[in-house]
C-alpha cells in the first residue's frame, strides 16, 4: 500500500475518489433563483405532499439519495456507507432516512459545512480502501430551520438586514473508487474558529474568518494560489460574509477575484426577498450537485475549490450570550476524463 | 466563565461594525407610522361602525367589541398567511396595536399544531407573547401597590 500523504490539515489523495452520480432538489423559491435550469428537481409544494415540514425534509433527503444512486447506475444495496447530516436537533432527517436504507450510516453534524465535510471524509475512507462506494448527502428546509432556530413562520416581524434565508433543498453525491467521473484530489479539514460574533442573525460574519483560515491552510499545504482554480466556491457566507472573506484574504496577501463565487449570495436573484442571501446545508449542496458538477462535465471548469462553511451555534448558546464558533472544510474537485 | 476577547477578535469586531449594513431607521419609522396609523384608522372605523349599528351600547362595550373584531381580523389574516407580509412592511407599527399581540399568540399556535393540542398548541402558544403577559402582570401589581399605599 502506498504511503498516505497528509500535510497538517490537508489530505492529498493517492487514488482520488470519483464522482459516480449526483442529484439535487430544491424548493420553489430556489427554483425561481439564478440556478433554476441546473437543478434536477424543483418542488412546487414546500410540503412535498407530506403532513409536516419535518417529514417533507426527510422526503427530500430520501429522494436525492435514491435518485443519485440511480444516476450512478447502482442499486441501493451497492452502497456500503451512507454519510449524511442536517440542521435539525439530533440530525433526525439523516438518521430517519438511514432507517429505510439498509447500509452502514455515519451521521455528521457540521451545520452548513456538512456537504464538504462528508465529501472530505468519504474521500479519506475510499482512498484508504476501507469502503468502495459512499453516498454523501445533506439537505435543509426553510420552514423546519425557522421553527427550530427562529420564530414561527406567520409571526409578523422584520428581519435584520444582516440575516440570511435558509435554503429548502439538498444534494447527494455518490463517490466511488472506480469510473472516470470528476475526482476529488485533496481535502482540507477546518479548525473551529471564533472571532467573537454574537449576533445569531449575522452568520456570514461569524463564518468568514473560518473560511479564511481553512483557505489559508489549503493554499499553503497544496502550494496553490486562488488563480490556480477556475472557480472557488464558498458555501453560504452571503453578501456581507463574502465581502469580509475577500478583505481578510487580501490582508494575508491572497487576491480573490472574478473566480470567486459564494453559493449563498448567488442562489437567489436580487429581486427575491432574501437579505444577505441563502444559507443552510442545502445551499452549497444543491449548487454543488447541479451547477458545479454540470459545468465541470461541460468542461467550463477544470479544477474548482469547494469550501462549505458552518456556524456551530444552537438556540441555547445564543440565549446564554455565547459567541458563534464556526468551521469550514475545503475539497478540490477536478474534471474527470 | 467569561470569554476574554483577544486583540485579533477585537479588531475583527470593530471592523465588522463599520462593514455591517444598517437598518434603514428613517424608512422603518415612516413605514411603522403609516401602517400602524392605518391599523388605528381601521380600528376607529370599526368602532364607529359598531356605534351606528348598535346605538344603545355603552362606550366601554363598544371598545370591547371593536377589540374583538380587530383581533379576529388579525388572527384570520395570520391563518391565511397574509399578516406576516403586513408585519414585514410595518414592523413595530403592526406589533404595537393589539393586532400584534393577537398575531404573536396565533402564529406559534398554528406552527406547533403538529406536536399535538396539549404539548404543541397550548404549551407553545405563549412562546412569543409570554414575556408581554408577564411584564403586564408585574407592572399592574406594582401600579396597584403604589395606588393602594398613596
Amino acid at each position: 500500500m502506498k504511503e498516505k500523504v497528509k500535510k497538517e490539515q490537508t489530505v492529498i489523495f493517492q487514488n482520488p475518489p470519483r464522482v459516480l452520480g449526483y442529484y439535487s432538489l430544491v424548493g420553489q423559491k430556489e427554483g425561481e433563483g439564478n440556478f433554476s435550469k441546473y437543478f434536477n428537481q424543483i418542488l412546487k409544494d414546500d410540503k412535498f405532499g407530506e403532513s409536516s415540514f419535518e417529514k417533507a425534509e426527510r422526503k427530500i433527503l430520501e429522494t436525492i439519495v435514491f435518485e443519485a444512486i440511480k444516476k450512478a447506475e447502482l442499486e441501493p444495496s451497492d452502497i456500503d456507507l451512507f454519510l449524511s447530516g442536517d440542521l435539525l436537533n439530533q440530525i433526525i432527517t439523516s438518521s430517519f432516512t438511514a432507517r429505510d436504507f439498509n447500509t452502514t450510516f455515519i451521521g455528521l453534524y457540521g451545520a452548513c459545512s456538512t456537504m464538504a465535510e462528508s465529501l472530505a471524509l468519504a474521500s479519506c475512507l475510499i482512498d484508504g480502501n476501507y469502503f468502495t462506494k459512499i453516498a454523501c448527502a445533506t439537505c435543509s428546509h426553510f420552514s423546519t430551520a425557522e421553527r427550530q432556530y427562529r420564530n414561527p413562520l406567520e409571526l409578523a416581524n422584520q428581519r435584520p438586514p444582516v440575516s440570511q434565508w435558509t435554503v429548502t433543498g439538498g444534494g447527494c453525491t455518490v463517490l466511488g473508487n472506480m469510473g472516470k467521473g470528476h475526482k476529488i484530489t485533496n481535502a482540507t479539514f477546518g479548525k473551529v474558529i471564533d472571532y467573537g460574533v454574537k449576533d445569531a442573525n449575522n452568520m456570514g460574519a461569524a463564518m468568514a474568518p473560518a473560511a479564511c483560515h481553512t483557505l489559508l491552510a489549503h493554499f499553503k499545504n497544496t502550494k496553490t494560489k486562488p488563480s490556480d482554480y477556475d472557480q472557488i466556491f464558498t458555501g453560504d457566507l452571503g453578501k456581507l460574509g463574502s465581502h469580509i472573506l475577500v478583505d481578510l484574504l487580501k490582508q494575508e496577501g491572497y487576491e480573490l477575484g472574478e473566480n470567486y463565487t459564494d453559493c449563498g449570495q448567488a442562489i437567489y436573484k436580487t429581486t427575491q426577498q432574501a437579505y444577505q442571501g441563502g444559507s443552510g446545508c442545502g445551499c452549497s449542496a444543491s449548487i454543488l450537485n447541479s451547477y458545479i458538477f454540470k459545468k465541470l462535465s461541460e468542461g467550463y471548469f477544470k479544477k474548482i475549490l469547494f469550501v462549505a462553511t458552518g456556524a456551530l451555534l444552537s438556540t441555547t448558546t445564543t440565549q446564554q450570550g455565547e459567541s458563534i464558533p464556526s468551521i469550514a472544510h475545503a475539497v478540490t474537485i477536478e474534471r474527470g476524463e | 466563565m467569561k470569554q476574554q476577547l483577544s486583540q485579533e477578535q477585537k479588531k475583527y469586531l470593530t471592523y465588522l461594525k463599520e462593514k455591517e449594513p444598517k437598518t434603514p431607521i428613517l424608512k422603518s419609522l415612516i413605514m411603522a407610522f403609516l401602517i400602524g396609523g392605518l391599523i388605528c384608522i381601521i380600528a376607529q372605523a370599526i368602532h364607529d361602525g359598531i356605534i351606528l349599528l348598535f346605538p344603545a351600547l355603552y362606550e366601554t362595550q363598544v371598545n370591547t367589541y371593536m377589540l374583538i373584531v380587530l383581533i379576529f381580523i388579525t388572527i384570520f389574516l395570520t391563518g391565511i398567511g397574509v399578516w406576516d407580509e403586513v408585519g414585514y412592511l410595518g414592523g413595530a407599527g403592526t406589533f404595537l396595536p393589539i393586532s400584534g399581540f393577537a398575531n404573536a399568540i396565533a402564529s406559534p399556535a398554528i406552527e406547533f399544531k403538529k406536536e399535538g393540542i396539549i404539548f404543541g398548541t397550548c404549551v407553545k402558544m405563549f412562546v412569543v407573547a409570554g414575556p408581554i403577559i408577564v411584564t403586564a402582570v408585574v407592572i399592574s401589581v406594582v401600579t396597584g401597590l403604589i395606588y393602594t399605599i398613596f
